[in-house]
């Protein structure tokens, strides 16, 4: 099969005005004929759900959390991009989209990303118009600020909640369309299965998480907004309930899964404290903009960092990286931690974190200042630690925050799979190998607000208006599939709970498949996780029944589907013979340690093909043209 | 004028009338301190009687006494709507609650408090307003002036009962406490807070609340040692 | 640490609940709040014992899904936090915690210490928006807003919805919750055409759902994690009173409020 991404002929500018042209119409009076399916209330989800029923089409949201308020996209601190050039800086929908392919070490579509930046300058009208609180100068126009290292200013921010504001937003457009009757929500409810009918997307399988009722919704077309695989790892910065059971399922149904290795390490988060953790906490990148990092020089200097004098300290990152020092971009910044920590010069108890030092900060700026720059995260440390990061220095380590990969999808955000369609997170298409700073809530808002509303017409003005009922046989066939699962992991009744079960798989992910991967490590991890998978189906314990509220039976549906997907990012990691962005194979680096493409070979999308149960999926490419940016090598130096 | 009742129907409207009645009878409040603080003249009660024949004749406080039974009595049974529909809302209660770490005490107990205010009312009324309007009084002749009733020997003689004395006591603390969250309370329901004058109305409403239960304790207290001596 | 456990046991909505008493051994005083419950639970879990329910996703303090009364308090002992930032330290060991659902009328138990917060939802439904639909709006620097109402208007858009304010406030008020909306967008222009409407159509929904009535005792803002300010009450009283006089707004004859 080849993979036909449709983007549009013709010059990069023009591409995505000539496609909205192109584009098939529904007439305004028959879009009240389709229903869509919305799974996923995040920025994604939410403006998707909005957009869709604000042009008529009936639609159907689900999540899982009690409110669509509560999605994950909540919790991103720092901002959102957009190429306004409000600043004067030199900013343009060129740049944006060069920084965007470039950051993601070219592994992105270039059609793709340059629509992403052009409808930049949409997202910021439309939230403004909304109420989002942006923060504003004195004279009340929009203040920006640089971030992740970007040489111009053009992210917009609400104080460190930005995700926050931007949902909150996307959520007053979808309650709104809820008022209307054009939206109808259904809220702690989980997508356990896609429906196919005639190889068309016609609908999922629910299940209520409070009556445990399994539910059959059939409509014209199906948008998966269900975010990232972090928890994939266990430990991530992910809410404790991401999963990517739509996704997986969807993927099980026909839809390929691109680049599942591309994971986003990001490296100042708080650092695990014990077997405890369920999950870590990230502060704001911007530390690194006043902080330094050091570990002791020597191996297990256990002494407290205030008796270990410079001398004695290795500032690494200064080292290694003279120019660009502490502010490396993430990737290098994550790797270099760990190389440090692997060689024993680690700190705190568990000799998984290196130190991050306002000292010299206090010392030049005064306390004071370096209190308003960063004194809420400064807070927020406090609060997590009971340390003081103002008397002793801060303690981080890297951690897993965002998965590039996803369901692959084509310039219309569609996947291999007629009618399903994949948004934000959830699809690889943006970012490549590596995300920017303040680029996921631009993309998710862009896939929800100002692609999809364009995209989904095109496909739908080919369809029939007819209905599928529910009692169809492909309904009761998926019905019957998501019971049996249901049925069999309430039976098993073994003797691991299903944390400890996901907490080893995230222990082999994360030390076999995270910030840096041999070819050794992964087929040791292969089959570390095919005995994890063959565990789990045989001593899992999962108490209670179906018919009530049951967290430990949605995360055990959850943690099957983290196994197999942990499976097939090995085989996706061992495939990349190259290190590109967050993959980093340590066979594949330069002769200063820094990531070696391969571009010859590997200038693809890797999208998986899923073959049953006990086959091997099927790797198909997708070759990345690069018409209007040149390839080049990253360096810090 | 179904959009009026409707506005006043709502958990707003009820607590804007519960704030304009307060507010009133705080005004009231007032007035009758300062008038209460003839009884401190030292004329025998001459001018205590004569404000006392003032109040319950002039046409003007006529009217406004009226609005103060009313504010009284619609400020109550607000209260008592508010209180019902409040606990409505929380059937089943905390098996631990620590209201203390949160909020004054005065503010979580405006019920009881009111309720000390309202039943010290009922007695008050009783002794002299209504012995006033309805009772039969002594009469005591002015020279030059006139002949008056003589409510102030009737107060006199109350406030050397120690008990009676007691009530005031224990009512004026009640009605402090009602005033120190009742008084800043009721401008926070009008909407009136803004960061350059609240702190002003919360010193005032404390002042208040501690001043004018303070005169009114008074009164009993003084003439009670003075009838001692 | 150890601890003793009184938490709050219900089947479902329509059971009866009850406490239950649970006691924990080892605890580390680096732990959350949340992963101290998750430690009992693994220990229920292994002895055949179904797990204390609980709601939390984020484990950050911004989504607004933890919702735990917590020895008396809501999001327990510290202020301005939410209970998933809650951390061990700040017991002592050998305490005893109990551990109560959000207790309100409109948010009823569905599963030991989850609650229903839809009644939130509905109230936004009513009017917590601006009625701009996507595309074709002005471009964002086109009104220029003074940072001191930006800044004012973020603190009351802060508000993560998580029900503390109903939980604390000894009436079940949810004024703070749906002040922080109208007052949020009544102060920036894009919100100030629909400010009437809203302030009526959402303080109408507030009362249907059944929630109680405020008595300004401050409990709701001195318990809410992100310290939103009862200005913002005041500010929507002002709306609603300046609503209910000016508005074009007449309700129909038949139309009976629960008020």
């Amino acid at each position: 099969m080849i993979l036909d991404s449709k983007s549009p002929h013709g010059p990069l500018e023009e591409k995505w005005s000539k496609h909205i042209f192109d584009a098939k119409l529904v007439n305004p009076a028959n879009k009240r004929k389709f229903d869509v399916i919305v799974v996923g209330t995040g920025l994604a989800g939410a403006s998707a759900a909005a957009s869709l029923a604000e042009l008529g089409y009936n639609v159907k949201a689900f999540c899982f959390q009690d409110s669509p308020r509560r999605a994950h996209s909540i919790a991103a601190q720092g901002g959102i991009n957009a190429a306004k050039n409000y600043q004067n800086d030199g900013d343009s929908v060129f740049r944006l989209f060069y920084d965007t392919i470039k950051g993601g070490d070219y592994r992105s579509r270039e059609s793709n990303v340059y629509r992403l930046a052009e409808v930049s300058l949409n997202i910021i009208d439309q939230c403004v118009a909304q109420g989002v609180p942006f923060a504003r100068e004195y004279g009340g126009l929009l203040a920006n600020r640089s971030f992740g290292g970007a040489q111009v200013s053009r992210t917009f921010y609400a104080r460190g909640q930005t995700g926050q504001q931007l949902l909150l937003g996307a959520y007053s457009a979808l309650s709104r369309q809820v008022t209307n009757g054009k939206v109808q929500m259904f809220p702690r409810t989980e997508m356990l299965d896609l429906v196919m009918v005639d190889g068309h997307a016609r609908g999922i399988i629910t299940r209520n998480l409070i009556t445990g009722k399994i539910e059959s919704h059939s409509a014209h077309a199906v948008l998966l907004c269900t975010g990232g695989y972090g928890n994939v790892f266990y430990l991530s910065t992910n809410a404790m309930g991401c999963n990517t059971t739509a996704a997986w399922r969807a993927h099980k149904h026909g839809a390929f899964f691109a680049n599942p290795c591309f994971t986003q390490i990001h490296p100042t988060c708080i650092p695990v404290s014990g077997d405890h953790q369920s999950k870590l906490t990230l502060m704001s990148e911007s530390l690194r903009n006043d902080g330094r990092v050091w570990v002791p020089k020597e191996k297990g200097d256990k002494r407290s960092p205030k008796d270990i004098p410079e001398a004695e300290r290795d500032y690494f990152l200064e080292r290694r990286y003279p120019s660009f020092g502490n502010l490396v971009p993430r990737d290098v910044a994550s790797r270099n931690a760990k190389y440090v920590c692997d060689e024993g010069r680690g700190v705190g108890a568990t000799g998984l974190a290196v130190y991050l030092d306002f000292k010299d900060a206090i010392k030049r700026d005064g306390k004071d200042t370096i209190e308003s720059k960063y004194g809420n995260l400064f807070d927020m440390y406090k609060q997590i630690t009971g340390e003081n990061p103002y008397e002793t220095p801060m303690r981080i380590y890297p951690a897993v925050h965002y998965t590039m990969g996803g369901l692959w999808v084509d310039y219309n955000l569609m996947t291999t799979i007629p009618g399903l369609y994949s948004l934000g997170e959830c699809n690889f298409s943006d970012h490549g190998a590596n995300r920017l700073g303040a680029s996921a809530l631009m993309q998710g808002l862009a896939d929800g607000y100002f692609v999809i509303p364009y995209a989904i017409g095109d496909y739908l003005a080919t369809r029939s208006y007819d209905k599928i009922p529910t009692d169809h046989p492909s309904f009761k066939q998926s019905e019957e599939r998501v019971r049996d699962q249901i049925s069999k992991l309430l039976s098993i009744n073994g003797s691991s709970t299903v944390d400890q079960i996901h907490r080893e798989l995230g222990k082999v992910m994360w030390d076999y498949c995270g910030m840096s991967r041999t070819a050794e490590g992964l087929q040791q991890a292969r089959g570390k996780i095919k005995e994890i998978k063959e565990r789990f189906w045989s001593d899992v314990k999962v108490l209670g029944t179906n018919e009530e509220l049951n967290m430990s039976l949605e995360k055990a549906g959850r943690v099957a589907d983290f196994i197999e997907l942990g499976a097939l990012m090995i085989e996706d990691a061992l495939n990349r013979k190259e290190s590109c962005g967050g993959h980093f194979r340590e066979e594949y680096q330069t002769e200063e340690g820094e990531a070696l493409r391969d571009d010859e070979n590997h200038t693809y999308v890797a999208a998986w093909e899923y073959q049953g149960d006990e086959s091997n999926e099927t790797l198909h490419k997708e070759q990345l043209e690069f018409e209007n940016v040149k390839l080049t090598q990253r360096s810090y130096k | 004028m179904s959009w009026l009742t409707d506005a006043l129907k709502s958990s707003l409207g009820r607590k804007l009338i519960m704030a304009i009645t307060g507010l009133f009878l705080i005004l009231f409040l007032m007035g009758h301190v300062l008038g209460n603080l003839l009884l401190f003249k030292p004329d025998g009660g001459q001018a205590f009687n004569e404000y006392a024949r003032f109040m319950t004749t002039t046409p003007v406080i006529q009217v406004l006494s009226y609005v103060t039974y009313l504010s009284i009595i619609i400020h109550a049974i607000y209260s008592i709507l508010i209180t019902r529909k409040n606990k409505e809302a929380r059937p089943i209660g905390y098996a631990v609650n620590k209201g203390g770490e949160n909020s004054t005490w005065s503010s979580r107990n405006m019920g009881i408090l009111g309720t000390i205010v309202l039943i010290f009312l009922v007695i008050h009324l009783k002794s002299f307003w209504y012995e006033m309007r309805f009772g039969i009084l002594p009469t005591v002749i002015y020279p030059g002036v006139g002949e008056f009733k003589d409510l102030y020997s009737i107060v006199a003689a109350a406030f050397t009962q120690w008990w009676y004395v007691l009530l005031y006591l224990v009512a004026m603390f009640g009605l402090g406490y009602h005033l120190a969250h009742g008084f800043e309370s009721a401008f926070q329901t009008l909407g009136l807070n803004h960061k350059k004058y609240t702190p002003l109305i919360k010193k005032i409403g404390f002042g208040f609340a501690i001043i004018v239960p303070l005169l009114f304790a008074s009164m009993p207290v003084v003439m009670f040692i003075q009838s001692l001596a | 640490m150890d601890f003793t456990l009184k938490i709050w046991r219900q089947k479902d909505a329509g059971s009866k609940g009850s406490f239950n008493t649970y006691s924990v051994k080892d605890i580390s005083s680096d732990m959350s709040f949340l992963e101290m419950l998750d430690e009992l639970n693994e220990d229920l879990i292994k002895d055949g014992e179904s797990p204390v329910h609980f709601d939390h996703d984020c484990r950050e303090g911004i989504c607004g899904t933890c919702s735990m009364y917590i020895n008396g308090r809501a999001h327990g002992p510290q202020k301005a936090i939410t209970t998933c930032q809650l951390h061990m330290r700040s017991f002592k060991d050998g305490d005893t915690i109990t551990i109560e659902p959000w207790r309100a009328k409109p948010f009823p138990v569905i599963r030991d210490l989850v609650v229903d917060r839809s009644a939130f939802d509905r109230i936004i439904q009513a009017g917590g928006y601006v009625s701009v639909s996507t595309g074709g709006v002005p471009d964002a620097n086109e009104i220029p807003i003074p940072t001191s109402i930006a800044n004012e208007a973020m603190d009351a858009a802060s508000c993560i919805g998580c029900g503390a304010c109903v939980a604390a406030c000894k009436n079940a008020s949810a004024m703070l919750f749906v002040s922080a909306k109208v007052s949020h967008l009544a102060l920036l222009p894009q919100g100030k055409v629909e400010a009437t409407s809203r302030a009526e159509n959402m303080i109408a929904q507030m009362d249907k759902e059944g929630f109680g009535l405020c008595t300004n005792t401050g409990a709701c803002s001195a318990e809410c994690p992100k310290e939103i300010s009862l200005t913002h009450i005041a500010r929507m009283n002002r709306e609603y009173f300046n609503a209910k006089q000016t508005s074009n707004n007449i309700p129909d004859k038949e139309e009976v409020h629960e008020g």
